[in-house]
C-alpha cells in the first residue's frame, strides 16, 4: 500500500518533454545554422582542413599500393628511388594530414564550445523574459535538463560527430571514386553488404535510440522517488517506514535497470554487427573478384584500365589479380568511415530531440515589455520618483509618483474558463495600509500578482496614479514596487550582497541600518562571518524566520512608493514580530502598503480590510466597522472560520 | 574504496568476468583475420607477380582463407554480440546494486545524518554520480582487458612476420604511452575544475527557477544573466582548457603512426629488394600497416579508459560516502521492545547538533512529565523547542543527561518499538502522492476503513475529506500539493494518531488551523485518548493555555513551568507573549 503505489506516475511528466525530434532535418539545419553561421570564417577553415585531413587519408593509402605494386612488379630489382619517392610524397602527405587534422579538431572545439556557452547563455536571457505562467507550467527539473543533459549531447554532436561525419563522408566520395573507376562490378558487391550495414545501424540505432529514452524516462521516474521521499525521510523515520520506502525503490530502480541494460545493450551491439559484415564484405569481394578471373576471365569486370588497356593476353590475369589486391584495400579503407558514422547513429537521434527541445525553449514568446512610460527620478538620481510619459512628439509629461492604485472592476482567471477574480475594485490612496484576507484560494496573492503584471487581467483595469498599469514600463512598473512574498528565497551571496539586492546602489551603512530595523542584525552578527557570511543553497543555513528577516531587509533598503507583503512575518514568532514592529511601521511609513495575513494582528490596523471569498470582495472596512457588521471577518476574529 | 564499490557487484560477478574474456576472444578475432587477408591478398599478389601468366590462382588457399574468414568473423560475431548483452547488464546491474545499497543504507540514517546531507546532494549522488561510475566499470570490463590483447596479439603477429618491426612498435607504443599520460595528468585536474564549475552554473539556474518571482519583482533580470553569463564563461574558459590538451592528442596519435609507416614502408622495402637483412613480402608489408593502426588504437584505448576511471574518482568517493555513513545513534544492546507507560524524564540533559558547534541547544534541561499528562510547550523561535521533543523519541541523542520514557533510558529501546509508541507530527511536515487513506496508512498498516475514519474524525479531517472527490481516494498528488495546509495539518495528524501512541507530539502542527477547530481536536485528545501524554508545541497561546503544565523555553534553558495562571503571575515572557497576541487576535 501507501506510497509505492504510485511510484509509475513519477515520469509522467518527462514522458511528454523526452520523445525523439519531430522535425529531425530541420533542427539539424538550425542547429547547424547556430553553430556555425557566427563563426563563418572559422566554419571555412574547417571544412577546407577536414577535407585536407581526408583527402591525405586516402591518396597516403594510395601511396602504399603503389609502392608495394612496385615491389610486386619489379621484384628483387625494384626501382629504390621510385619507393623513396613514394615515401617522401606519403611522408609530406601524412604531416599535411596530422596538422589538417589537429587544425580543424581545435577549431571545432573552439566553435563547440562558444556554441554551447551561447545556447546556455540564450536559454537563460530567454527564460528571464519568460512570462511567470512558464514557469508554473513547467517543472524545474526538466527546465534544469535542458541546460545540463540536452546541451551535453550537443557537445558531442559538435565536437565529435559532426566532423567525423564531413570527414567520413568525403573519405567515403574518395573511395568510391576509386572504386568505381576500378570496378563496378565488385562496388556492386560491396554495396549489397552496405546496404546490410545500413539496415543494420537503422535497426540497432534505432532501438537504442528508444531504450535510452525509456532509460531517461525511468531516470526520471527514480529521480522523482528519491526526491520526494528524501524531502520526507523525517517522517519514515518518525513512522518507521524505512522498509516500504525501500521496497518502492526497488521497484523503480528495477524498472531503471531493465531499460539501461536494454539501452546499452543496443549501443553495444552496433560494433561486433557492423565490423562483422564489413569482414563479410571483404571475403564476398574477394570470392566474387576471384571467381570472375577464374572463370569468366572478363578483365573489365575486375577492373575498367584492364579492358581499356587490354594488355598482352598473358598478362592479364597478373594484371587482374594486381588490380584486385588494391581494390581489397580500398574495401578495407571503405568500411572504416561508414563504421564511425554508424557508431554516431544514436548519438545523432538523441542529440537532435535535445537541439529540438533547447529551440524550443529559444523560441518561446516572451513576456511584453509593457508601456511607453518609465520611471525617473530627478536629474541625478535624487528627489522624487516621476512617471515619464512621452506625449508622442518628442516632449515628456512628468506626472509625481504618489503610490494611488485602483482597481475598477478586474476580473482574472489564469485559465479563461475559470474565473479567480470576479469585478474587483477596489482603492489604495497614497500612503495607505490596505488588508486581504480570506481562506486558501478566495485569491488574495493574485491580486498582488496583478499590480506588478506577473500575470494580465481579462478585463477591467488597473491604474497607479492615474495611468493605466499596462502603459507603463514593465521593469519601471516592478521597480516602483517592493515585494515581500510569501516564500523566502535568497542568493548564493553574502548576506550584504543579499540585502543589497534591493537596492544596488546601497551603501553598505545602509544594508546595516535596513537590517538593524528588521531586527536581522542581532543574528546576522552571530554567524560566523556577520555580513559576510556566504548564503548558500537558499539559505538552507538559516531558520524560516531568520530568511524572512532577511527579506524584510532587502525591501527596506528599496525606495518603492508602493510595498506587498505577502505573508511576510508568518515564520516569525510574535514576540519577534512585536519587535521589529517598529521596523515594519518605518518601513510602510508613507507608503502605500497592501498586507496580506494570516495573523489578525498583522492587519488589523489597516486603513482598510478586503475580505476575499471565491474571488469577490465580501465585507470591507476598517477592523472596527467589520468588528461590528458581525460577519465574515468577525468569524475570522473570533476564530471560527479556517484562514490559511 | 574501490574494493567496497567492488562488493556491490554480486550477482553480477560472474558476467563481468564473462565480458572480458569474450571481449579478449573478439579481439582475437580481430587480430587472426588481417592475417587471414595476408594469404588471399599474398596468393594474388604471387599471380601478380607472375608476368608470363602461367601462374593459376589456387583456388584452394583462396576458399580456405575466406571461410576461415567467416568463421572468424561469425566467432567474432557471437563474441561480441553475447560480450555487448552481457557487459550491459553487468554494469547496469552493478549501477542497479549501488543504487540499491545507497539507498537502504540511507534508510538507516539517524535525523543528525540526515541533516548532513541536502536532497539534492542526495539525487545526485543517486543518479548522476553512479551513472559515471556505471560507464567507468562498463569501459573497464569492456576496453581493459580487450585494447592490451589486441596490443599483445598484434605484438605477437608482428613478431611472426618480422621481430625487428616488432621491435619499432613497441617503441612507438612507448612513445605514445608517454605522450597519452602525459596528457592525461594534465587534463584530470582541468576536468576537475570545470566540474566544479559546472556546479555553480547548476547552482545560478536552480536559484534563478526557485526564486523567479524575487528576480522579477526586483527587476534583477540583468544582474541575474551577467552572473550566468559568468557561470557559463567559467565552464567554457575550463573545458576549453581541458579539452585542448585532448585535442592535441588525437593528432600526435596519427602522427606516431604516420612516422611507424614511413619507417615500416622504407624498412620494408630495403628488405625485401635485400639492401637490408630480413626477409618480408610485400602482402606483409600491407599487414603490418594493419597492424600499426591496431596497436596503436589499443593503447589509445586503454588511456581513455584510464582517463575515464580517473574522472569518476571524485563520483566514487561521493557514493562511498553515502555507504560507508553509519548512523549516528549507537543500537542498544538491551533492545527493550515494551514502552511501559507515556511518562517521560529529561535529567539534565545537554544537546547540541554537532560535537563541532559547542552552542548548546538545550541546556540543564530536567523535567518529569506523567502518564498521559498534556503539556504545551512556548518559545521564540530557536528557543530550542522542536530539539527538546525531538529527543523522546530519540531522533538525536542528547550530549549530556538523559531522556528516559516509561522509566527507561530511550537509548535503551529498539528504536522502531520505540518510535511506534512516541508519535510526533512534525513542523515540517510531508504527505507523499498517493490517496489520502494511503497515507492515513502510513501510522497503522493494517488499520480498517472504520478505523481511518475515527483517526480522521478525531483529528477534524473527516468533514473536508467528505467533500473531496473521491472521498479517501482523493489523489494527494506529489508533496500532498492538492490540499491547504490548515487540511494537510490535519491529514499528518490524523496519521499520528491512527498509530495509538502513548506519547503524541504536537510540533507546531496546528498553526494553520483555525482556533476553533484547533480547540476540537485538542478536546478530542482528551476524550479518546486520556492515556496518552500529550506536548504541543505551538505559537499560539490559546493552543497550550489549557495544558496541565506549559514550559516556557528560552534560549535553550527552561525560563518557567506552570499553569496559564500561574505562569501568568510569574513568567516574563509568557506574559509578553500573551499580551502581543491579546492585543492583536483575541478579545
Amino acid at each position: 500500500m501507501s506510497a509505492i503505489n504510485k511510484t509509475k506516475d513519477y515520469g509522467g511528466d518527462l514522458i511528454k518533454t523526452k520523445r525523439g525530434a519531430k522535425t529531425p532535418m530541420k533542427t539539424l539545419g538550425r542547429l547547424l545554422r547556430y553553430a556555425f553561421l557566427r563563426n563563418k570564417i572559422a566554419t571555412v577553415f574547417v571544412i577546407v582542413f577536414v577535407c585536407l585531413a581526408s583527402v591525405a587519408n586516402v591518396t597516403a593509402a594510395s601511396r602504399v599500393s603503389v609502392i608495394i605494386t612496385e615491389l610486386i612488379a619489379n621484384q628483387q630489382n625494384a626501382n629504390m628511388s621510385v619507393v623513396y619517392n613514394n615515401i617522401i610524397f606519403m611522408g609530406v602527405i601524412y604531416a599535411v594530414g596530422a596538422i589538417s587534422s589537429f587544425a580543424y579538431n581545435i577549431i571545432m572545439m573552439y566553435i563547440a564550445q562558444g556554441t554551447l556557452k551561447k545556447m546556455r547563455d540564450d536559454m537563460f536571457a530567454t527564460m528571464q523574459t519568460l512570462p511567470l505562467q512558464y514557469f508554473d507550467t513547467h517543472t524545474h527539473g526538466d527546465l534544469m535538463s535542458l541546460y545540463t543533459n540536452d546541451v551535453d549531447t550537443m557537445r558531442q554532436l559538435l565536437t565529435q560527430t559532426i566532423p567525423q561525419l564531413i570527414s567520413s563522408i568525403l573519405t567515403l566520395i574518395a573511395v568510391l571514386s576509386f572504386m568505381i573507376m576500378y570496378s563496378v562490378t565488385l562496388l556492386l558487391v560491396v554495396c549489397v553488404v552496405l546496404a546490410g550495414i545500413v539496415i543494420a545501424t537503422k535497426i540497432i540505432g534505432g532501438r537504442s535510440a528508444k531504450y535510452y529514452l525509456t532509460n531517461q524516462k525511468a531516470l526520471g521516474a527514480l529521480n522523482g522517488y528519491v526526491e520526494e521521499m528524501t524531502e520526507g525521510q523525517k517522517v519514515i523515520k518518525v513512522f518507521c517506514h524505512e522498509q516500504k520506502a525501500r521496497e518502492g525503490f526497488k521497484e523503480v530502480n528495477d524498472q531503471l535497470n531493465e531499460a539501461g541494460s536494454k539501452a546499452n545493450a543496443y549501443a553495444f551491439l552496433m560494433g561486433p554487427v557492423n565490423n562483422n559484415l564489413g569482414y563479410l564484405q571483404y571475403v564476398l569481394v574477394a570470392l566474387v573478384g576471384v571467381l570472375i578471373m577464374v572463370f569468366s576471365g572478363e578483365t573489365g569486370l575486375i577492373s575498367i584500365y584492364c579492358s581499356i588497356q587490354n594488355a598482352e593476353q598473358a598478362n592479364r590475369l597478373a594484371l587482374m589479380a594486381g588490380m584486385l589486391v588494391s581494390f581489397l584495400m580500398y574495401t578495407r579503407q571503405f568500411n572504416m568511415p561508414v563504421q564511425q558514422v554508424s557508431q554516431q547513429f544514436s548519438a545523432i537521434i538523441m542529440a537532435l530531440a535535445g537541439a529540438e527541445r533547447i529551440f524550443e525553449m529559444i523560441d518561446t514568446v516572451p513576456e511584453d515589455k509593457g508601456g511607453e512610460i518609465t520611471l525617473t527620478r530627478g536629474e541625478n538620481g535624487e528627489g522624487p520618483w516621476t512617471w515619464k510619459k512621452p506625449n508622442g512628439d518628442g516632449t515628456f509629461e512628468y506626472i509625481p509618483v504618489r503610490g494611488d492604485i485602483r482597481f475598477n472592476d478586474v476580473c482574472f482567471g489564469y485559465t479563461p474558463e475559470k474565473m479567480i477574480l470576479k469585478h474587483i475594485s477596489l482603492y489604495a490612496k497614497p500612503a495607505q495600509k490596505i488588508a486581504f484576507v480570506g481562506s486558501t484560494g478566495a485569491g488574495k496573492t493574485t491580486i498582488t500578482n496583478l499590480i506588478n503584471r506577473f500575470y494580465d487581467i481579462q478585463s477591467g483595469t488597473i491604474t497607479y496614479d492615474g495611468i493605466n498599469i499596462r502603459d507603463i514600463k514593465k521593469s519601471d512598473l516592478r521597480r516602483s514596487l517592493g515585494v515581500v512574498l510569501q516564500d523566502t528565497h535568497l542568493f548564493t551571496g553574502t548576506v550584504m550582497d543579499n540585502i543589497r539586492y534591493g537596492r544596488l546602489d546601497a551603501t553598505d551603512e545602509e544594508c546595516v541600518q535596513a537590517a538593524k530595523l528588521a531586527n536581522a542584525d542581532s543574528f546576522i552578527t552571530h554567524l560566523p562571518e556577520g555580513y559576510q557570511t556566504m548564503i548558500r543553497g537558499d539559505g538552507a543555513n538559516l531558520s524560516q524566520g531568520q530568511r524572512q528577516l532577511l527579506a524584510i531587509a532587502r525591501c527596506m533598503v528599496t525606495e518603492c512608493p508602493v510595498l506587498i507583503l505577502d505573508e511576510a512575518t508568518s515564520s516569525i514568532d510574535t514576540r519577534t514580530e512585536k519587535l521589529i514592529e517598529q521596523g515594519m511601521d518605518k518601513l510602510m511609513e508613507g507608503r502605500t502598503v497592501f498586507v496580506i495575513a494570516h495573523r489578525l494582528s498583522t492587519v488589523r490596523n489597516s486603513h482598510a480590510i478586503m475580505v476575499l471569498e471565491h474571488g469577490e470582495i465580501i465585507e470591507r472596512g476598517n477592523h472596527e466597522q467589520l468588528i461590528a457588521q458581525k460577519g465574515k471577518y468577525y468569524q475570522l476574529y473570533t476564530g471560527a472560520f479556517e484562514l490559511e | 574504496m574501490i574494493k567496497k564499490l567492488l562488493k556491490c557487484v554480486r550477482e553480477y560477478k560472474k558476467d563481468s568476468i564473462i565480458v572480458p574474456v569474450l571481449m579478449a576472444v573478439e579481439a582475437i578475432m580481430e587480430i587472426v583475420i588481417p592475417f587471414l587477408m595476408t594469404f588471399i591478398v599474398g596468393e594474388l599478389q604471387a599471380v601478380a607477380e607472375d608476368t608470363t601468366g602461367t601462374r593459376e590462382v589456387d583456388l584452394n588457399v583462396i576458399i580456405v582463407s575466406a571461410v576461415l574468414m567467416i568463421a572468424c568473423a561469425v566467432i567474432a560475431l557471437i563474441a561480441g554480440s553475447v560480450g555487448a548483452k552481457l557487459a550491459a547488464k553487468a554494469s547496469c546491474g552493478f549501477a542497479h546494486n549501488l543504487r540499491e545499497d545507497m539507498y537502504n543504507n540511507l534508510q538507516t540514517f539517524s535525523f543528525a545524518n540526515i541533516d548532513n546531507y541536502s536532497t539534492a546532494s542526495l539525487i545526485t549522488r543517486i543518479t548522476t554520480d553512479v551513472t559515471n561510475v556505471q560507464n567507468a566499470y562498463q569501459m573497464a570490463i569492456r576496453m581493459l582487458v580487450r585494447a592490451p590483447i589486441l596490443f599483445i596479439a598484434s605484438i605477437i603477429m608482428t613478431l611472426i612476420i618480422e621481430p625487428i618491426m616488432a621491435l619499432i612498435f613497441g617503441c612507438a607504443a612507448l612513445v605514445l604511452g608517454i605522450v597519452v599520460a602525459f596528457c592525461m595528468v594534465k587534463v584530470v585536474p582541468y576536468f576537475r575544475t570545470m566540474f566544479r564549475k559546472y556546479d555553480s552554473l547548476n547552482a545560478v539556474l536552480q536559484e534563478n527557477l526557485t526564486s523567479i518571482r524575487v528576480v522579477k519583482s526586483y527587476v534583477r533580470e540583468g544582474e541575474e544573466i551577467t552572473k550566468m553569463k559568468k557561470a557559463t564563461g567559467d565552464v567554457y574558459t575550463y573545458s576549453v582548457k581541458a579539452e585542448r590538451i585532448l585535442t592535441i592528442m588525437m593528432p600526435s596519435v596519427m602522427l606516431v603512426m604516420f612516422i611507424v609507416n614511413i619507417i615500416i614502408l622504407t624498412m620494408g622495402s630495403n628488405m625485401y629488394v635485400g639492401n637490408i637483412a630480413g626477409g618480408i613480402q610485400p602482402s606483409e608489408l600491407q599487414t603490418l600497416i594493419q597492424y600499426s593502426a591496431q596497436i596503436l588504437s589499443g593503447v589509445m584505448m586503454v588511456a581513455m579508459c584510464l582517463n575515464f576511471i580517473a574522472l569518476s574518482r571524485g563520483s566514487a568517493e561521493r557514493i562511498v560516502q553515502v555507504l560507508d555513513e553509519r548512523t549516528t545513534l549507537p543500537k542498544a544492546k538491551e533492545q527493550i521492545s515494551e514502552v511501559k507507560d507515556g511518562s517521560i524524564d529529561f535529567d539534565d540533559v545537554d544537546f547540541c547538533y554537532s560535537q563541532k558547534a559547542d552552542v548548546a541547544v538545550l541546556k540543564d534541561i530536567n523535567i518529569h512529565i506523567k502518564s498521559g499528562e498534556t503539556i504545551g510547550i512556548i518559545g521564540a523561535t530557536g528557543s530550542g523547542k522542536s530539539s527538546l521533543v525531538s529527543l523522546i523519541p530519540r531522533l538525536y541523542d542528547p550530549s549530556k543527561g538523559m531522556v528516559k520514557v516509561g522509566g527507561v533510558d530511550v537509548r535503551k529501546y529498539n528504536l522502531d518499538a520505540l518510535r511506534n509508541t512516541v508519535a510526533m507530527v512534525l513542523q515540517k511536515n510531508v504527505l507523499f502522492s498517493g490517496t489520502i487513506a494511503e497515507n492515513l496508512r502510513w501510522g497503522d498498516e493494517t488499520a480498517t476503513d472504520e478505523q481511518i475514519r475515527e483517526a480522521a474524525v478525531q483529528a477534524c479531517a473527516d468533514e473536508f475529506i467528505q467533500n473531496l472527490p473521491g472521498k479517501y481516494d482523493y489523489d494527494l498528488g506529489q508533496g500532498g500539493v492538492n490540499v491547504s495546509g490548515g487540511q494537510k495539518q490535519r491529514l499528518c495528524i490524523a496519521r499520528a494518531l491512527l498509530k495509538h501512541p502513548k506519547v503524541i507530539i504536537f510540533d507546531d502542527s496546528t498553526s494553520a488551523v483555525d482556533t476553533k477547530t484547533d480547540a476540537i481536536i485538542r478536546d478530542n485528545l482528551r476524550k479518546y485518548a486520556p492515556e496518552t501524554t500529550k506536548i504541543i508545541i505551538a505559537q499560539r497561546i490559546t493552543s497550550v493555555q489549557d495544558a496541565d503544565r506549559i514550559i516556557v523555553l528560552d534560549e535553550g534553558k527552561i525560563n518557567g513551568i506552570g499553569t496559564h495562571e500561574e505562569l501568568l503571575n510569574n513568567n516574563e515572557i509568557y506574559k509578553e507573549v500573551y499580551q502581543s497576541q491579546i492585543k492583536g487576535g483575541e478579545e
